[in-house]
């Protein structure tokens, strides 16, 4: 099923993109799966998202940790920690 | 209330909007781009929808735990300059600790838990801001 992806701040930079959709395989069911599988596909994405540890994410707007499940979800959004205020 | 957008934030229209409800006693923090260590701008990105939303939830629990009056975050996104105000909170209640204490809340969590991202540029260089450890004991303090 369709998911969309949105990156931001410097992960979108490494991307090189800040939104795109996806169909993973079945076996892609949390967001570390969904990270692996990205970064196996595009040279971008490896470089996006290389140090895990700085990476965080949203499904469907809900912030999870990486290991939180991504069956059904119609939007999932990686990025790094925030910086706001 | 919740605004996030490009607008400049008028600090004085903010506090006369979180001043009208009669309240006792009015906290407000704002937070501005420091003009130390070279930096020309300060660029803030968002997610749209999840930060109004994350924005609000904060509002909602700070109404809730201190009976405040009224409160608001307003947030700037997009290119600023040293000087140029990023965000101010302002919060209403009937005596001085309540707003005190809810102000602070809501900048110590909105700096954890609101998806922002900030990007510095000193001359040609650029460089995402990296989150302190500083700002996780701050928001902390306000849990259990």
């Amino acid at each position: 099923m369709a998911i969309e992806l949105l990156y931001f701040a410097w992960v979108r930079e490494r991307i090189g993109r800040g939104s795109e959709t996806v169909d993973p395989p079945a076996d892609i069911v949390t967001v570390a799966d969904l990270i692996g599988w990205l970064a196996a596909g595009s040279d971008g994405h490896a470089a996006a998202f290389v140090d895990r540890t700085r990476l965080r994410a949203a499904v469907d707007q809900n912030f999870v940790a990486l290991d939180a499940s991504i069956v059904g979800a119609r939007e999932v959004a990686i990025f790094p920690p925030v910086t706001g205020g | 209330m919740i605004t996030v957008g490009p607008m400049p934030i008028d600090v004085a229209d903010e506090f006369a909007a979180i001043s009208a409800k009669g309240a006792g006693g009015v906290a407000t923090f704002v937070g501005l781009v420091r003009a130390d260590d070279g930096v020309a701008t300060l660029e803030l990105e968002h997610y749209p929808g999840a930060t109004e939303a994350a924005l609000a939830a904060l509002l909602t629990q700070a109404v809730a735990r201190w009976s405040l009056l009224d409160a608001r975050i307003t947030h700037r996104i997009g290119v600023m300059v040293p000087g140029d105000a990023v965000v101010f909170v302002g919060t209403a209640a009937a005596h001085r600790a309540a707003a005190l204490e809810a102000c602070a809340f809501l900048i110590d969590r909105l700096k954890t838990d609101a998806p922002f991202w900030k990007k510095e540029t000193r001359g040609r260089d650029a460089m995402w801001v990296e989150p302190r450890g500083s700002d996780d004991a701050a928001a902390a303090r306000w849990s259990g």
